[in-house]
């Protein structure tokens, strides 16, 4: 018998791997989903409760990736071309939502902003809450997309542009804004991808309230919790499209910005 | 210079309300009454063991990630082979995917009634409520960081060194232990330090699995909701604060190996 080459060896091993621990799970959930029919499934994702779940999930995503391509551009803004004391420290801390635990993040934010906060304002159970959660966990796409292109960018034609008199504004929306786009919008996708599945930091401040607070995640969580996994599964099948269609949409973007720079 | 200084200020503002100062009203919160309530909430034999079983997923499912992501990183970059690009993009699904849809995908599998389940269970082996499964679910999440931090080194180094070892008569792991691995070596221990953070913080992929058997299957994490539900406030804030320690030394570590990824 031949011996197998190191290449097919470790072919074998890393495809192996990644069969055991991902393919297989995420297929039996595509099984499990379709296993009583096209029409179970489809009475599934369309049961009141699970697309009041989809449709509170994707509007609150939206809404936090608006919220991110604004304000992550400022911080990466204020982080590569404004200098002041303590930057550095600011410069490190975006990546806390990164590392901190998000059943943490999900309890510091209720600290504050809960009903027993220092300042008055209580948003646990509300839809707001939901937004705040997902701000905290999908802080740092934008701002790390952005920064290097920021760090890149030729200053010489902002400069020209100033030259001939155009306005600060002017010069951000015609120089700069274009410039980041691609980087921008791959920094949204990734938060976005990121907000649709969010579960840990929405369960202790949302209150999970069907029809009100209820995000898909949660929704498939009670469902798993009382046996019902079908109709998770079939709810999760449409999470997970939702998150390969916006990872195609990446790859897509990151070639369309490779293009850009040439 | 206005302008500058409103953005500075909304930048900043923004940042303030949103991570330092709930993180920081948590670390007031805890050492309110002084350092004593904390340490006792979080030196409670059910504490110490969500500690050391939260250290036990990351032991094990860090190393096995390094291993198997170094493997996969070396088979996407340096092989050609059909199927590449599928692989390419299963490596990331751990980051696109729910935490709760992979709790539920692994429960399916190797659940009492999951595809493996009759099987595991003839063989008198648990998986979904226990240790076994909690692990999976660590290696699950935390799997793509090694993969995507070598993967770029890899690219960038090229194979010439690798060739010229080759055929000055190295044998492969000699190859692997005396080039590869120095040149990737940064970028690897940031994939690490990465993968780490996720594994000590995953909560809902592991809460499922689990079963949340007080004092058996309980994790860092999950010690924090379970104090929550239980009105002890004091345990929540302190194992949150213990769980947000570590994430700080976490970000201390990508601090100081980020700036000799870039030089690398």
């Amino acid at each position: 018998m031949p011996r197998p080459s190191g290449a097919a060896l470790a072919r074998g091993v890393a495809t192996g791997y990644l069969s055991l621990i991902v393919l297989i799970p995420l297929a039996a959930v595509a099984a499990r989903s379709t296993e009583d029919g096209m029409d179970a499934f489809w009475t599934a994702v369309t049961g009141e409760q699970a697309v009041a779940a989809l449709k509170l999930t994707l509007i609150a995503s939206l809404i936090v990736v608006a919220i991110n391509a604004v304000t992550g551009t400022i911080i990466a803004w204020v982080l590569v071309r404004d200098s002041f004391r303590g930057q550095r420290i600011v410069n490190s801390i975006i990546d806390l939502p990164f590392a901190l635990p998000t059943i943490v993040a999900g309890l510091t934010l209720l600290a504050l902003y809960g009903p027993r906060g220092p300042v008055g304002v209580d948003v646990a159970y509300t839809q707001t809450a939901i937004l705040l959660a997902l701000l905290f966990v999908t802080l740092p796409f934008v701002v790390r997309a952005v920064q290097p292109v920021l760090m890149e960018l030729d200053r010489d034609m902002e400069e020209a542009a100033a030259s001939l008199g155009a306005s600060n504004f002017t010069t951000f929306r015609r120089i700069i804004l274009p410039n980041l786009t691609p980087a921008i919008l791959s920094g949204v996708a990734l938060g976005f991808a990121r907000s649709v599945g969010e579960f840990g930091s929405l369960v202790l401040i949302t209150g999970n309230l069907p029809f009100k607070t209820e995000v898909a995640s949660v929704f498939i969580f009670s469902q798993i919790e009382s046996d019902r996994t079908t109709t998770a599964a079939a709810v999760s099948v449409v999470l997970l499209l939702i998150s390969f269609v916006v990872l195609l949409g990446i790859s897509l973007l990151s070639r369309w910005g490779a293009k850009h720079e040439e | 210079m206005k302008s500058r200084l409103a953005l500075r200020t909304i930048g900043l503002g923004y940042l303030f309300l949103l991570l330092a100062a709930p993180v920081g009203l948590v670390f007031y919160r805890t050492f309110e009454h002084g350092f004593g309530p904390a340490w006792e909430a979080v030196t409670t034999p059910e504490a110490q063991h969500a500690f050391w079983l939260t250290i036990l997923m990351v032991v094990v499912a860090v190393p096995i990630n390094t291993l198997f992501g170094v493997v996969c990183a070396i088979t996407l970059v340096r092989h050609r082979f059909r199927g590449k690009a599928l692989m390419n993009a299963v490596i990331d699904f751990p980051f696109a995917v729910s935490p709760v849809v992979i709790g539920l995908a692994l429960i399916l599998v190797y659940g009492q009634d999951g595809w493996f389940g009759g099987w595991l269970t003839d063989q008198g082996i648990q998986i979904i409520f226990s240790i076994p499964g909690m692990i999976l679910a660590t290696i699950f999440v935390s799997l793509p960081f090694v993969v995507r931090e070598v993967v770029p080194v890899l690219q960038e180094i090229g194979t010439e060194q690798e060739q010229a070892a080759s055929t000055l008569g190295a044998s492969w792991h000699q190859t692997f232990l005396r080039v590869t691995l120095p040149s990737i070596r940064w970028g690897l221990s940031y994939g690490i330090v990465l993968a780490t953070a996720r594994a000590l913080g995953e909560f809902g992929a592991v809460s499922i699995v689990s079963g949340k058997v007080q004092g058996q299957t309980e994790t860092m994490t999950l010690f924090v909701e379970q104090r929550f539900h239980q009105f002890d406030l004091t345990g929540a804030y302190a194992a949150s604060v213990v769980l947000a320690l570590m994430a700080l030394v976490t970000l201390l570590g990508m601090n100081l190996i980020s700036p000799r990824k870039e030089e690398a």
